[in-house]
């Protein structure tokens, strides 16, 4: 990200070294509020049980064990299956990664049409495309039953990565259309009378210049994808959830002893995909959201 | 080489007629320019013959052959846009075999052709680059390369240069013209500077509220506009219209004018209408370049000069020449001028006016009047 000029008039909004400190002390305050879950968590993930369970579980850590991650990844037991949560983390991997693939494309689709090829009523399909955008997924439950229900995709990965594509076009198309609306006509133009038809000006001219927002896109799915947990829950069980939802039977089921320091490292284990791509890809999201297209 | 004729063309946009029956017709090797304000029909006209707009109504033809229906890659047309229209993440070499490689041209063929058309526009070192890296001349060539690479039976210009700084302007109009001259394709050329038109064209077709008020070679259009808006439209300054009345002075038709503080100066023609209007009314329109500073030297050279006195309001002196704005009756005129000589301001100029050139408007129809032949 380019560096913000600091904000100045009437002489300077910042007056000295009080004013300056105030605006940091606020700001750390709030960075601080920020992080502290994950400080929390990832801290819990190398205590020893026992140090959490004497000296609670927001505390600052006075041992260091290396037994709870592995212990969640392959062994942990949940309502008596013990394998951990790996099988979770691949399902979420194997969800999350075509579904996130095929809405993107399908939405670059999309927008490329709804911007580029309009034709009577593209307007109000594309209106009524972002109604999705403001509908909670709890409302499409029930269709989702019925319509997995006829395909045989009940508790099934498969049938996730059908949910998650569906309900990710409307985002998708939303990014394209947006971003392909400031791409010139002339461009296209140019390209008809080159000879060029809807696919090749789609992959020659049209792909080649979206990657800022297909960047957008992707790290939009994908974390979107990966942290959902509603479908996950109501669509699949034990073995077959994706990580999220298995995550939710590891805090709630099983004994009564709360192993935390497995249960931390559960949390870290699901929410290291998606901090990998903000990690990486976090100033391309802000750039591509904020940077208009090619002129 | 070809050929391109418009009959009866219209195009409506929804309940909005924006070109309301367009003949116009180029022969071989031809420079039409199309020109008008903003807003005319000029480049949804371009857009037509190009088949990137559907045709409500008439016909198109390229060399006799019916396109109303064509696809815009079957026409035979290239086309140069104002925003030159590069593909952004293409070389400058990729950009001008794009066309060819839709077309499935054989790739020593292509490399042949980009050969020939970088020399022609001398771009050769510039066909790794991309757009970004290119200046807004050097695109605009690319973008002529692009269109030129096609070997097309027509091309379409659409106000290719209005994107370019003053004098790119002018130095790639002279490229333009000379790559004309070179080629000889005939061209269809959209622009609404007159300037332009006038220096390019072989034929101008002056638009103006979706039809064609005239269509003719640059001097005629300039020297003999069709009628008020073809004469104010094509020339800067603007030509002067001064209402006046048609009489006859010695027997011979003049035309009397108001003054400046009253009075009234009555005007030789120098040639004859072909029509009077109903209550003598008409409008005399003349060029800038037509008002001079009077004496008898001048009038010796140019028999066609009137004689009058006008108060110089205000100069503006551009280097070359020297406008000033003059009183006349209730309005002003714009007159060009000769620094040397020129007018000064708050003088009382003996100012002649060559009525030769002179041209006659019926005020109610803005139409010209036109001459008898002498």
């Amino acid at each position: 990200m380019a560096e913000a000029p600091t904000l100045s008039y009437d002489g300077g909004v910042v007056r000295g070294f009080a004013g300056r400190f105030a605006v940091y002390a606020f700001l750390s305050l709030f960075a601080f509020i920020y992080l502290m879950p994950l400080f929390v968590v990832v801290a819990n993930s190398f205590r020893e049980l026992p140090e959490i369970t004497r000296n609670g579980l927001i505390a600052f850590p006075e041992s260091f064990s290396l037994e709870a991650c592995p212990k969640a990844w392959l062994h942990h037991c949940v309502s008596g299956t013990c394998e951990g949560v790996h099988r979770n983390f691949y399902n979420s991997l194997f969800m999350t990664i075509p579904a996130t693939i095929i809405s993107t494309l399908l939405g670059a689709i999309n927008g490329y049409v709804l911007s580029k090829w309009r034709f009577r009523g593209s307007d109000t399909i594309f209106a009524v495309m972002t109604l999705g955008v403001f509908m909670p997924g709890q409302i499409s439950l029930l269709p989702w039953a019925y319509i997995l229900g006829a395909l045989h995709l009940s508790n099934s990965v498969y049938g996730l990565i059908v949910i998650h594509c569906v309900q990710g076009l409307s985002f998708t198309t939303l990014f394209c259309r947006n971003y392909y609306v400031n791409v010139p006509d002339d461009l296209i133009k140019a390209a008809r009378i080159d000879g060029a038809g809807f696919w090749r000006i789609f992959f020659k001219i049209v792909l080649p210049i979206s990657p800022p927002i297909l960047i957008v896109t992707v790290i939009w799915q994908f974390t979107g994808i990966w942290n959902e947990y509603l479908f996950g829950v109501v669509f699949t069980s034990g073995r077959g959830q994706p990580i999220t939802a298995s995550l939710i039977g590891m805090a709630s089921g099983g004994t009564n002893v709360r192993v935390y320091d497995v249960m931390s490292a559960g949390v870290l284990i699901g929410a290291i995909p998606p901090l990998l791509i903000y990690f990486f890809g976090g100033k391309y999201f802000v750039r591509g959201l904020t940077q208009g297209a090619i002129k | 080489m070809a050929t391109l004729t418009i009959r009866s063309l219209r195009k409506r946009f929804g309940s909005v007629e924006v070109l309301k029956g367009i003949d116009l017709e180029a022969r071989t090797g031809e420079f039409i320019a199309l020109v008008g304000p903003s807003g005319c029909g000029k480049s949804t006209l371009l857009a037509m013959i190009a088949g990137l707009e559907s045709v409500t109504e008439g016909e198109i033809r390229i060399d006799d052959r019916l396109v109303n229906a064509v696809a815009p890659k079957d026409r035979d047309i290239a086309m140069v846009f104002q925003s030159y229209a590069l593909y952004p993440t293409m070389t400058a070499r990729q950009n001008i075999t794009f066309g060819m490689e839709s077309r499935g041209v054989p790739k020593a063929e292509q490399d042949e052709a980009v050969k020939r058309v970088a020399a022609l526009l001398q771009i050769e070192p510039l066909l790794h680059r991309k757009p970004g890296q290119l200046s807004g001349g050097q695109r605009q060539r690319v973008a002529m390369g692009r269109a030129l690479v096609r070997d097309p039976k027509l091309f379409l210009f659409d106000e290719p240069l209005s994107n370019l700084d003053a004098k790119l302007r002018v130095d790639m109009r002279t490229e333009i013209k000379k790559l004309h001259q070179r080629v000889g394709k005939t061209t269809v050329y959209v622009t609404h500077d007159q300037i332009e038109a006038m220096t390019l064209a072989t034929r101008i077709a002056v638009m103006h509220k979706g039809s064609i008020q005239q269509f003719d070679e640059p001097h005629v259009v300039y020297s003999r506009p069709s009628n008020m808006f073809v004469a104010g439209f094509m020339g800067s300054p603007s030509m002067n219209f001064i209402p006046a009345e048609l009489v006859d002075a010695d027997g011979r038709p003049a035309a009397r004018i108001a003054l400046h503080g009253g009075g009234a100066a009555t005007l030789p023609l120098g040639f004859v209408p072909e029509r009077r209007t109903a209550d003598g009314r008409v409008v005399l329109g003349v060029r800038p370049e037509h008002l001079f500073r009077y004496d008898d030297d001048l009038k010796a050279r140019k028999p066609g000069l009137a004689r009058l006195e006008a108060p110089v309001d205000v100069v503006e002196p551009t280097g070359a020449e020297t406008m000033a704005v003059l009183k006349l009756g209730e309005r002003e005129i714009v007159g060009r001028f000769d620094p040397d000589g020129a007018p000064r301001t708050g003088e009382k100029l003996p100012l002649g006016i060559d009525m030769a050139n002179a041209c006659l408007f019926d005020p109610a129809t803005e139409i010209l009047i036109p001459r008898v032949a002498a």
